[in-house]
C-alpha cells in the first residue's frame, strides 16, 4: 500500500463519515437524531481523552474535570451574567485550557499509575468545588439554563440551539472541526511525535525532543478538547450539574476509546455510538443491563482487543489512522 | 402486521365481483362483531399513554422500586373505574438509572419514540432538574414527585409541575414551630454539604428562628465522609436537638456513631426519614433512634385512627402495618414520598377529565387546567391528607407528620397544619408562554 493512497483514502473516508452524519439529520427519526446530537458532542470528549491516553500513551482518571470546566465555564456566566452563547462558549474553552494546563504542569511531574491517581484527585478536588459551592452551583442538583438565552445571532440570523435541527448542526460542525483536526494532527510531525513518546519516552529524550513540552502540549489540547465538549453539552442541552464532574464522567471517555479502539481517529465515535446504543436498547428489555454491557464489553475485549476500529486496523484496514 | 399484509395483498391482486362481495360480507360480519366496537372506537378508548421516569438502578434504586409498586396500585384503581375520559392508561417506565443526562434521554425518548401523551415521575432533585431543559423543548407535561424546591423556585419552566408532593422549603418550615416548641430552642444542624443540605440549611434556620429557636451550630458534611465521630466533638454542649438530614448508605454509620459518642445521653434528635427511608428501624446499631423523632410525608407504620382511604391505599399498594412490602417484612417501603405518586395520577387524571384531554394537542390546555387547581380534598385519591396547589410555583401545600420512635416502631405524634408550609411565592409560571 503506497502511502500517498492511504493518505487519500483515509482522507475521504473522513470526510464520507462527515457526510453521512450531515445526511443523517434528515432520515433519522425524530428520538435518534436527537440520540446522534449527544453522541457526537460526548464524542468530541472521547477524542480529547484520545489524544492524550490513545496517541500519547498518558492514562489519565481525571478528565471529567476538563468536561466539566467548560460544563461550568459555558455555563455558569450564562445563568448568573446573563453572557451570550458565543462569549460564554469561549470562555468554556477557556477555562479547559487554563485548567489542563496547571493539572499538566503538576501531573506530568509524575508517569503511569502515579499520573493516573494524580489526575484523579485533581479531578476529585474540582467536583467536590462543585459541590461545596452550591450557592453558586446548585451542585448536584445543578441548574437549568433558560431556553431563551439558549439562542445565539450569527450575521442577522438567529439560531435557536434548542431547536433539535439546529443542535444537530452544531454538534455535527464541532465534531468535524474536532475529527479533522485530529487527524491532521496524527499526520502532523506533532502527531508523530506525541506516538514516539508514547512507544520509547526515554529514547526520544535523547533524540533530543522536549518530552515535557510535547506532553504538557497534547494535556492542554486533550483538555480544550473536552472543554468544547462540556461547554457545547451545557449550551445545547441546557444542564450543568456537578454529575458530570463525578468519576463516573472520567471513566466514560477511558472506556468510549477503548472500545471503539485507541489512537484510532473514528474510534472515539465508535464507542461512544455503542455504548450508548447499548445501554438505550439493553435498559428497555432488563433492569439488569448494565450486567449486559458488562457481558458486551467482556466480548468485545476477547474478539476486539484493540478495540473496534483497532482491531479491524490490525487485521483488515493498516491504513486507517 | 396484519394489517399491513392485507393492503399489500389487495394492491398486488386486482379485485374481483366476487372478491368484492366476499369482502363487504366480511366487512359487515366484521362490524357487528363486538370485538369490531372497541377497533372502531381506536381513537377515542386508546389508551392514554403515560411515560414514567423511574429510578431503577442507581442511588434510587429503592425509591424506585416503591414508586413503581405505587405506581401500578393507583393505575390500577383508576382502569378499574373507567380509566380516564373512558380511556385507561398505560404506563410505560423507562429506566433513568438515577443521573440526570440519563433522564434527560429518556424524557426525549418518551417524547418522540414511546409518543406518550406526557411524562411522570422521579424523586431525585439532580434528574429532575436535568429532564426540565428536554421537557420544556419539547413541549411534554411532566410532573415530578421529587419534593425539592426546584419547582417552586421559578428554575424550571412551565412544563414542569409538583402537584402531589410538598417541597423541603415547606417541609422544613412546617416542622419549625414544633421542634421549638415541644423538643429544644438551642439547634445544631448536621447535614451533608451539597444541595440537598444546603436547602435544609437556609429553609429550616430562619424558620426555626422565626419562632423564637436558634440555630446555634451548623455542621456541614463533606459528601464523601464514611466516618463521622471527629464531627461531634463540634456541637456544642448546650444543644438541646440535633437536627440531622444524613442521607445515603452512610446513615447508619452516622446514627450508630452517634450512638456511642453520647452513649444513651446527649442532645435530642430529630431527622427527616429521608435518612431511613427503604431501611428497617429495627436494623442494628439504629437502637440509639428510640425517642427520638422525625418527618414523615405519610407514616410508614399503619397508626391508630388511620382514615379509610389511608387503609384502603395502603392494602391497594400492598403495605403491611409496619410499612413494609406484604410480600416480604424486610422489604420496607419510602412510604414517606411514594404516596406522592398516588397522588400526582390522581392529579393528572382531574386535570385531563378539566381540560378534556384528547391527546397530544392538548398539552398545553392541560397545564392550564392543572394551574387551575387549588385544592385537593382528603379521601381515595388523595389518602396523606388535603392539600391546597398554587397554581403560579406548579406546587402544593399539605400537612406533615412528625413522628416518634417507640419500641422500635414510628408514631406519629403531631401533625402539621397546612398553613404551618406555607410562603410567599417567588416565581409565577402562568406568565411562560406555552
Amino acid at each position: 500500500m503506497m502511502p500517498g493512497a492511504g493518505s487519500r483514502r483515509a482522507v475521504a473516508l473522513h470526510l464520507a463519515v462527515i457526510a453521512v452524519l450531515f445526511a443523517l439529520n434528515f432520515i433519522l427519526p425524530e428520538y435518534h437524531r436527537g440520540i446522534f446530537s449527544r453522541v457526537m458532542v460526548l464524542a468530541v470528549f472521547a477524542m480529547g481523552y484520545n489524544i492524550l491516553f490513545g496517541y500519547t500513551g498518558l492514562l489519565s482518571l481525571g478528565h471529567a474535570m476538563f468536561f466539566a470546566a467548560g460544563l461550568y465555564g459555558a455555563g455558569l456566566p450564562l445563568y448568573h451574567l446573563g453572557w451570550g452563547v458565543p462569549e460564554s462558549f469561549v470562555v468554556g474553552l477557556a477555562c479547559g485550557v487554563v485548567l489542563s494546563a496547571a493539572v499538566g504542569v503538576l501531573a506530568l511531574r509524575t508517569t503511569g499509575v502515579a499520573f493516573m491517581i494524580v489526575t484523579m484527585m485533581f479531578s476529585q478536588v474540582f467536583y467536590l468545588a462543585t459541590l461545596y459551592f452550591t450557592t453558586y452551583t446548585r451542585g448536584e442538583e445543578g441548574l437549568v439554563l433558560p431556553q431563551a438565552a439558549r439562542r445565539v445571532e450569527l450575521g442577522g440570523v438567529a439560531l435557536d440551539l434548542t431547536n433539535p435541527a439546529s443542535r444537530y448542526m452544531i454538534a455535527l460542525a464541532m465534531f468535524s472541526i474536532v475529527l479533522l483536526a485530529t487527524l491532521a494532527l496524527v499526520r502532523a510531525p506533532f502527531g508523530r511525535t506525541l506516538v514516539a513518546i508514547r512507544e520509547n519516552e526515554e529514547r526520544m529524550r535523547m533524540l533530543g525532543y522536549d518530552v515535557f513540552r510535547a506532553k504538557l502540549s497534547a494535556v492542554i489540547l486533550s483538555g480544550l478538547f473536552c472543554a468544547a465538549s462540556g461547554a457545547a453539552y451545557a449550551l445545547l442541552f441546557g444542564y450543568v450539574g456537578s454529575g458530570f464532574a463525578s468519576i463516573q464522567y472520567s471513566i466514560l471517555p477511558l472506556l468510549w476509546v477503548l472500545l471503539g479502539g485507541a489512537a484510532t481517529t473514528l474510534g472515539p465515535l465508535i464507542g461512544t455510538l455503542f455504548m450508548f446504543y447499548v445501554i438505550d436498547i439493553t435498559s428497555a428489555y432488563t433492569s439488569a443491563y448494565l450486567l449486559l454491557v458488562g457481558v458486551a464489553l467482556i466480548l468485545l475485549i476477547l474478539f476486539f482487543p484493540r478495540g473496534l476500529l483497532g482491531s479491524i486496523r490490525e487485521r483488515w484496514l493498516p491504513w486507517l489512522p | 402486521m396484519t394489517d399491513r399484509r392485507n393492503v399489500s395483498s389487495i394492491i398486488r391482486n386486482p379485485i374481483s365481483r366476487r372478491s368484492a362481495l366476499k369482502g363487504l360480507a366480511a366487512t359487515a360480519a366484521i362490524g357487528t362483531a363486538p370485538g369490531f366496537v372497541r377497533y372502531s372506537q381506536a381513537q377515542s378508548s386508546a389508551p392514554i399513554k403515560i411515560g414514567f421516569q423511574a429510578h431503577r438502578t442507581g442511588i434510587g434504586a429503592s425509591y424506585g422500586r416503591w414508586y413503581e409498586r405505587t405506581t401500578a396500585a393507583a393505575v390500577k384503581l383508576i382502569n378499574e373505574a373507567g380509566g380516564i375520559n373512558g380511556r385507561p392508561i398505560e404506563i410505560i417506565t423507562e429506566d433513568d438509572g438515577t443521573d440526570a443526562a440519563r433522564g434527560a434521554e429518556v424524557i426525549e425518548k418518551f417524547a418522540n419514540q414511546h409518543k406518550t401523551d406526557i411524562v411522570y415521575g422521579t424523586l431525585f432533585s439532580h434528574v429532575v432538574v436535568g429532564s426540565a431543559p428536554a421537557a420544556g423543548e419539547l413541549k411534554m407535561p411532566y410532573y415530578v414527585v421529587s419534593e425539592g424546591y426546584h419547582v417552586a423556585s421559578g428554575k424550571m419552566n412551565r412544563w414542569v409541575l409538583q402537584p402531589g408532593i410538598t417541597d423541603v422549603k415547606a417541609q422544613t418550615r412546617s416542622v419549625a414551630p414544633w421542634i421549638t416548641s415541644n423538643v429544644g430552642k438551642k439547634i445544631t444542624m448536621i447535614y451533608p454539604d451539597y444541595a440537598f443540605g444546603h436547602d435544609h440549611r437556609d429553609f429550616f434556620a430562619p424558620a426555626a428562628v422565626e419562632q423564637g429557636g436558634e440555630v446555634i451550630a451548623q455542621i456541614p458534611i463533606p459528601p464523601t465522609e464514611t466516618s463521622f465521630t471527629r464531627y461531634f466533638p463540634q456541637i456544642p454542649a448546650d444543644t438541646d436537638v440535633i437536627y440531622h438530614v444524613m442521607v445515603g448508605p452512610a446513615v447508619l454509620t452516622f446514627v450508630k456513631e452517634l450512638g456511642e459518642f453520647y452513649g444513651g445521653s446527649g442532645p435530642a434528635l430529630f431527622g427527616f426519614i429521608d435518612s431511613l427511608e427503604a431501611v428497617d428501624i429495627n436494623s442494628p446499631g439504629l437502637e440509639f433512634l428510640e425517642g427520638s423523632h422525625f418527618w414523615e410525608g405519610m407514616p410508614r407504620y399503619l397508626q391508630e385512627g388511620a382514615s379509610e382511604a389511608e387503609i384502603a391505599y395502603r392494602d391497594a399498594v400492598g403495605l403491611d402495618e409496619n410499612g413494609a412490602s406484604v410480600n416480604d417484612p424486610k422489604d420496607v417501603s419510602t412510604n414517606a414520598h411514594s404516596f406522592g405518586c398516588w397522588e400526582t395520577l390522581y392529579v393528572i387524571k382531574a386535570a385531563m377529565e378539566a381540560a378534556d384531554y384528547k391527546g397530544p394537542e392538548d398539552r398545553a390546555k392541560l397545564i392550564e387546567a392543572t394551574e387551575a387547581m387549588t385544592e385537593f380534598a382528603e379521601g381515595k385519591e388523595h389518602p396523606q391528607g388535603d392539600k391546597v396547589f398554587n397554581g403560579k410555583i406548579h406546587q402544593c401545600f399539605g400537612h406533615q407528620n412528625i413522628s416518634v420512635v417507640e419500641n422500635q416502631k414510628l408514631k406519629v405524634v403531631h401533625r402539621t397544619s397546612i398553613e404551618d408550609g406555607m410562603y410567599e411565592p417567588e416565581a409565577d409560571y402562568t406568565t411562560q408562554t406555552l
